[in-house]
């Protein structure tokens, strides 16, 4: 017991002392992130360059949103219904007569908000379920494997369609509804990681050392699958943002007048021949963000996960 | 499975005898509905009977139609499975011919053109892919119809509900041929992501596969490129690409929700859409259990199909 020390290691560094001297294990899945040419290796990555810029125009574009949007994205003048694209409004208006780049402007904050909230729920949720499942392993282990294996077997949007049924038509519910269909692939992720880990030196040695359940696992475990978690997370955001306009554009997410993409489109099937500006542009403006955030997480995966990389 | 389907049912608010009846029924009719219904029995004794239920078939009326479920879906059923089939066969084909074109010639322009392509794919709303389609294709160009599964003067008197399927099979080719028309753009609408999905693992399972030692020495041996590239390379990098296939069905099926809905195709995700608008709920949860069910068939089918392509693979 002389060579365990009871201190703990700090967060995402280097394990217990009491793991040795010894480098840490090839499969260790936090090695990848903690060095410090992590930044200069993202900047080097072309697309993830890319990606990172679309995402911080997304992010600015909706901080900004009162500052730069040109016009009131809710009240529009009927007099100007249906206008296409011109120097007053760029991305021309919509059948209330409202600008539809003014709309657009501040729906980023919505689809942002809709990403970030939902992978926020998933995240949290499939981290605790996943991470505690392993930990503890056994009957409890198996039991809750199962439930998220009949999670994953559901069709992702049918599972939201049916959640979003039950809690209402609403962009809160339906990111709640976004985030729980999300949950069951971080759980999976996690408890793979945990499964490696809980094994390892220095969680052993943290046991010996007297550490609780609850401080090994956000101590020592955690901090070490977080790469894995980082690049799920990015790519999730892509993929909720999708999923929760195509809710919106069912009807069952945000409702009008709320300048939603997804929403936005639901109601310019209508007009698809007399104003393919209404269609076009909301849409561009989805892709565009989803195609961010994935360009940044294939980057974020490739350059803090290479096991992952395809 | 059936336990989740269930309790989500089971969760919706609002009271199915209450929807039955409308409004205006009183409290007494409500009441005695929901006993018939069972709705008053405690829950695990309604889960025995939905179970006893599933299993003979019965998935419960229609609060709209006031027709059997079962009936109701299986008549569209074959709609969303038509859909569904031509375009995995659309997604497998090309995204197994991009995959192959972009590992073979990796890191040309070709190769960064298909992979910049399979990325925005993966990136698209297929809702709004399917507007801009019909936008060009039906309303711009008029090619292509705008939606349904035929011609609104053409009558279809088939056995089965399989349009293109049942027409091709019986030499109608006038119906053949219109059928298809109309299931190109829905169709490409919904393989766009298992599209691309497709291309990415394709070219990164070949690339493993052209390292390999068997792949030089088949070049050695003098053979065409097309053939070692397609029947030797090919062969050994289908199996990542064939679970994967397997794992987009259930994408294509949800896809299908909002693909038949822009396409007003007369399928089973259309149906679902509407019955949830109605809170008609024996119809989304038979919708739901029968999309499930067809997604854990073909990952089952995936199962066996492993067998075909590797033969070293074998299942007890």
């Amino acid at each position: 017991m002389a060579t365990v020390t009871p201190k703990a290691p700090a967060p995402g560094g280097p394990p217990n002392p009491a793991a040795g001297a010894t480098p840490p294990p090839a499969g260790d899945p936090g090695a990848a992130y903690r060095g410090p040419g992590v930044l200069r290796r993202l900047l080097r990555h072309r697309a993830a360059v890319l990606g990172g810029t679309i995402v911080l125009i997304i992010v600015l574009t909706a901080l900004l949103a009162d500052v730069i949007a040109p016009y009131d994205p809710i009240r529009g003048r009927l007099a100007d219904m249906l206008q296409p694209p011109s120097p007053e409004h760029w991305m021309g208006t919509d059948e209330q007569g409202r600008d539809i780049l003014s709309r657009i402007i501040h729906g980023s904050r919505i689809s942002l908000q809709v990403g970030l909230v939902a992978v926020g729920i998933s995240l949290t949720t499939g981290t605790l379920i996943g991470a505690v499942s392993a930990y503890f392993g056994g009957w409890f282990d198996l039991l809750v494997m199962r439930i998220i294996d009949i999670l994953l077997a559901f069709p992702s949007i049918l599972l939201a369609i049916a959640i979003t049924a039950i809690l209402g038509p609403s962009l809160t519910n339906a990111m709640i509804a976004v985030g729980i269909v999300g949950m069951p692939v971080y759980a999976r992720l996690v408890r793979a990681s945990v499964l490696s880990l809980r094994e390892q030196d220095f969680v052993q040695a943290a046991r010996a050392a007297g550490g609780g359940h609850g401080r090994i696992l956000w101590r020592h475990i955690l901090p070490n699958a977080l790469a894995p978690l980082i690049v799920q997370s990015t790519l999730s955001i892509g993929t909720a943002m999708l999923d929760a306009a195509g809710l919106s554009f069912l009807g069952l997410g945000a409702q009008p007048p709320a300048p939603e993409w997804g929403a936005m489109l639901s109601g310019a099937q209508v007009y698809i021949q007399l104003a393919p500006w209404v269609v076009t542009f909301p849409g561009l403006a989805i892709m565009v963000a989803v195609l961010g955030f994935n360009l940044l997480g294939d980057g974020l995966r490739d350059v803090l996960d290479p096991r992952l990389r395809r | 499975m059936l336990v989740v389907i269930f309790l989500l049912m089971r969760a919706i608010p609002g009271d199915p005898a209450r929807l039955m009846l409308g409004e205006r029924a009183s409290p007494e009719q409500v009441e005695a509905l929901r006993e018939q219904m069972g709705l008053n029995d405690p829950l695990h004794v309604q889960f025995a009977a939905f179970l006893g239920d599933v299993l003979r078939g019965d998935l419960g009326t229609s609060l709209q139609s006031r027709q059997p479920v079962t009936a109701e879906l299986m008549a569209r059923y074959p709609a969303t499975v038509e859909l569904a089939i031509f375009a995995m066969l659309l997604a497998s084909a090309l995204g197994i011919l991009a995959g192959v074109v972009s590992a073979v010639w990796r890191n040309s322009l070709l190769d960064y053109g298909v992979m910049a392509g399979a990325l925005v794919g993966v990136s698209m709303p297929i809702f709004w892919l399917g507007l801009i389609l019909m936008m060009f294709f039906s309303v711009r160009l008029q090619w292509l119809p705008a939606g349904g599964r035929l011609d609104a003067r053409m009558m279809w008197d088939g056995a089965t509900q399989f349009v293109v399927l049942e027409s091709l099979l019986r030499g109608q080719w006038t119906t053949f041929v219109t059928g298809l028309r109309h299931l190109i753009l829905p169709g490409i609408a919904l393989a766009t992501i298992p599209l691309s999905i497709i291309a990415r693992i394709t070219r990164s399972s070949m690339l493993e596969v052209l390292n390999l030692d068997y792949i030089r020495t088949a070049r050695a041996k003098g053979l065409p490129n097309w053939r070692v590239n397609f029947r030797h390379a090919l062969k050994n990098a289908l199996l990542p690409v064939v679970t994967i296939i397997g794992l987009q069905v259930g994408l294509l099926l949800g896809g299908a929700v909002l693909t038949e809905t822009i396409f007003s195709w007369p399928g089973i995700g259309r149906y679902i859409v509407v019955a949830i608008g109605a809170r008609d709920y024996p119809v989304v949860q038979g919708g739901i259990l029968l999309i499930t069910l067809g997604m854990i068939l073909v990952n089952l089918l995936v199962d066996l199909i492993y067998t075909l392509i590797d033969p070293r693979i074998r299942y007890q």
